[in-house]
């Protein structure tokens, strides 16, 4: 314990970070609780002086709107889709890394590039790769001239070329870009953390299984899995965490339209529907924002629950 | 099963490629291990005695020589299928599965005709447990146990598919004395009833001695000396082995041989017919001093240490390798604490001649 004379020095130096905690993080969070209860609360109403009702009307109005069933449905979506694929795809991939010695640096680096890479340009680079460029009319219908590079593979293999992301896409080819770029953009930090974790396994437990004829994937799902397990719940839990804030990467690849042109908004997430309602609504955008955070606490104890059984410390 | 080791050798690389810094390890092994019998493979640190047993489990390929089990030859053939159960040294137990599961875990790799049913593999991880006596630990998980249980557990472990050859690796290293002591009993037992060819790794002399058919003394990759504990013991071929074995240690002294008379300093301590005259190295056990007032070699002393049914005199000689020689003699023998020097003479057997220069044994004539 600190000496009672020497504690105002703690506090002191406490200080920094408590008053920026308290004005950035503490205060916004009590302001967005209070925001959700006024009732039809906005900035602009609010500086004109009006008053507004105590009451739950921002909850029913966030919950009654009917595109926030597609943005609930679309992060929802999201979600159930990126997480258990890129926590998969970075376990295989960690676990190969791991057990080659050449180029092991220099494809990790490779690996970590998306992770330092900004989100938003990324978007568009694979929007441009899923694009389709230049419609045109042609005999009584439209035909595309060139295509971004993935429907070109697509056709140099003798396939169809798939409306991706353009006017008139299909919503499933629109989640299924979603999901790639996702799970690719979610890779980097899940290998750092899986890797981190697989170098720690005492080699002897592998040693062991050697000893005892242990097929390969016996080893990798009755050793492996296992030991990394804490690692795995922490991907996981903190790829939920990220998958309902789902924003940026729509807004790099569809623009903040959030969807493809003549169907805007269709591929909107719940933190999208936030962003929509700031600057006229904001007590909906406060509510709203609230009901996210608690689909994420009840998310993540359901997470904690399953890993408490299989997650061994 | 019969162990054949073949010119067993096995270099290490340099990891600088530009200096050439390769390590033997291994140099030139050959020793048959007998069917049936516990051998301690002992030598200090960096001796090449687990680089040796873990090439005969097959986790590491030698660069030279043969292994073969029996008549099969083994050399390449990979581990898993040599039929060799290993202890590490730390147990390597797996931390998320029961007692149960861990010894199950090498059943539940069997495949095609070795393949087993559930009630046979419960059966044998029974059997493996009872034989180790841990049956009723087999629901905990290992960190929920000692490390002696944790022990029994990978005994259990690499005895349950019936291996043809146990390696244990300084099985007892991690244990506290007192369970050392039991333990080094248990896997004694254990070796018997199953009749198991085991092969154990150790650096503790005392531990190897204790337990083994027959110990091989290593140094620097080189075999030193094989044979039962007591003959090695009895007769070490070099310094490094008589320095090795026994607790407390030989003392060693510098000598001379002159005329069939050993001197240590300017005293003739003992007849030893057949030697040439020259410079040697003399040790003495510490059962092999006697204490005699008319003895030939005299000590200063130092202290006497009581140990109940011996005693131990610490003393010091001018010629002494060590700082203090130590003599073990019957508590029977009155001993006059406040004296300033202590007479002994010497048990011929007890004493061994070594050439300076070679370290190897000089041996004389006991009359």
């Amino acid at each position: 314990m600190v000496d009672s004379k020497q504690q105002w020095k703690a506090w002191l130096y406490l200080s920094p970070a408590i008053v920026l905690l308290l004005v950035f993080t503490v205060w916004p969070i009590i302001n967005t609780v209070r925001i959700s209860l006024l009732e039809g609360y906005n900035s602009m109403g609010a500086s004109g002086g009006d008053v507004f009702n105590f009451g739950f009307q921002n909850f029913v109005d966030v919950v009654q709107y009917q595109r926030f069933l597609t943005c609930l449905q679309n992060t929802v979506l999201l979600c159930v889709l990126t997480v258990p694929l890129s926590t998969i795809l970075a376990l295989l991939i960690a676990v190969a890394l791991n057990s080659i010695r050449p180029l092991q640096r220099t494809l990790q680096t490779i690996f970590f590039l998306p992770y330092v890479t900004n989100s938003i340009a990324i978007g568009m680079v694979f929007a441009a790769m899923f694009n389709i460029i230049g419609l045109r009319p042609a005999a009584g219908t439209m035909m595309a001239d060139t295509w971004g590079i993935i429907n070109n593979v697509i056709t140099f293999f003798g396939g169809q070329p798939v409306n991706w992301i353009n006017q008139g896409s299909d919503y499933w080819a629109n989640m299924a870009v979603m999901v790639i770029y996702i799970v690719w953009n979610a890779l980097p930090f899940k290998i750092l953390i899986l890797l981190g974790g697989l170098q720690s396994i005492n080699k002897q437990y592998y040693d062991a299984a050697r000893v005892d004829g242990t097929p390969r994937r016996r080893v990798l799902t009755k050793i492996t899995v296992p030991l990394l397990s804490p690692m795995l719940a922490y991907v996981v839990i903190t790829g939920f965490m990220g998958g309902f804030k789902e924003y940026s990467s729509i807004v790099g690849i569809f623009g903040e339209k959030m969807g493809p042109a003549g169907a805007h908004g269709s591929l909107n997430t719940m933190v999208g529907y936030i962003y929509d309602n700031i600057g006229n609504q904001e007590g909906r955008a406060s509510a709203a924002a609230l009901i996210l955070f608690g689909i994420i606490l009840v998310v993540t104890m359901i997470n904690l629950q399953v890993s408490k059984k299989r997650v061994h410390y | 099963m019969k162990v054949v080791l073949q010119n067993l050798t096995k270099v290490f690389p340099s990891r600088n490629k530009k200096v050439n810094e390769e390590v033997v390890a291994v140099n030139d092994f050959t020793f048959t291990i007998p069917d049936g019998k516990l051998i301690g493979l002992l030598g200090p640190s960096g001796c090449g005695k687990s680089t040796t047993l873990y090439m005969i489990s097959g986790l590491q390929k030698p660069t030279g020589g043969q292994i073969f089990f029996g008549d099969d030859d083994v050399t390449d053939l990979p581990t898993e299928n040599r039929g060799v159960g290993l202890v590490f040294q730390n147990y390597a137990l797996y931390p998320h599965m029961t007692v149960k599961q861990n010894i199950l875990f090498p059943l539940q790799n069997l495949k095609g005709a070795d393949k087993m049913s559930k009630d046979e593999m419960l059966e044998r991880a029974y059997y493996a447990a009872r034989l180790v006596q841990i049956e009723d630990l087999m629901d905990r998980k290992p960190g929920e146990m000692s490390g002696g249980q944790q022990q029994r557990v990978a005994i259990a472990r690499a005895l349950v598919k019936m291996p043809r050859v146990l390696l244990l690796d300084e099985p007892l290293s991690n244990l506290d004395a007192r369970l050392r002591l039991q333990t080094r009993e248990e896997i004694r037992r254990i070796q018997r009833e199953t009749g198991i060819t085991t092969i154990f790794v150790t650096h503790d002399q005392e531990e190897a001695m204790s337990i083994s058919d027959m110990i091989v003394v290593m140094k620097l990759g080189v075999v030193q000396q094989i044979g039962a504990p007591q003959e090695v013991y009895d007769n070490p071929l070099n310094l490094f082995v008589a320095k090795f074995l026994g607790t407390p240690p030989i003392n060693v002294f510098d000598g001379k041989v002159a005329g069939g008379k050993l001197y240590i300093g300017e005293e003739a301590v003992l007849d030893v017919a057949g030697v040439e005259d020259q410079e040697v190295f003399v040790g003495i056990r510490p059962e092999g001093f006697v204490l005699d007032d008319n003895g030939p070699m005299s000590c200063k002393l130092s202290s006497v240490e009581v140990m109940g049914r011996d005693v131990s005199i610490v003393s010091e000689n001018a010629a002494s390798a060590n700082p203090v020689v130590r003599s073990i003699i019957n508590a029977d023998n009155k001993i006059d604490y406040s004296r300033e020097n202590v007479q002994f003479s010497l048990k011929p057997h007890k004493v061994f001649l070594f050439n300076k220069e070679t370290e190897e044994r000089i041996y004389f004539e006991v009359k």
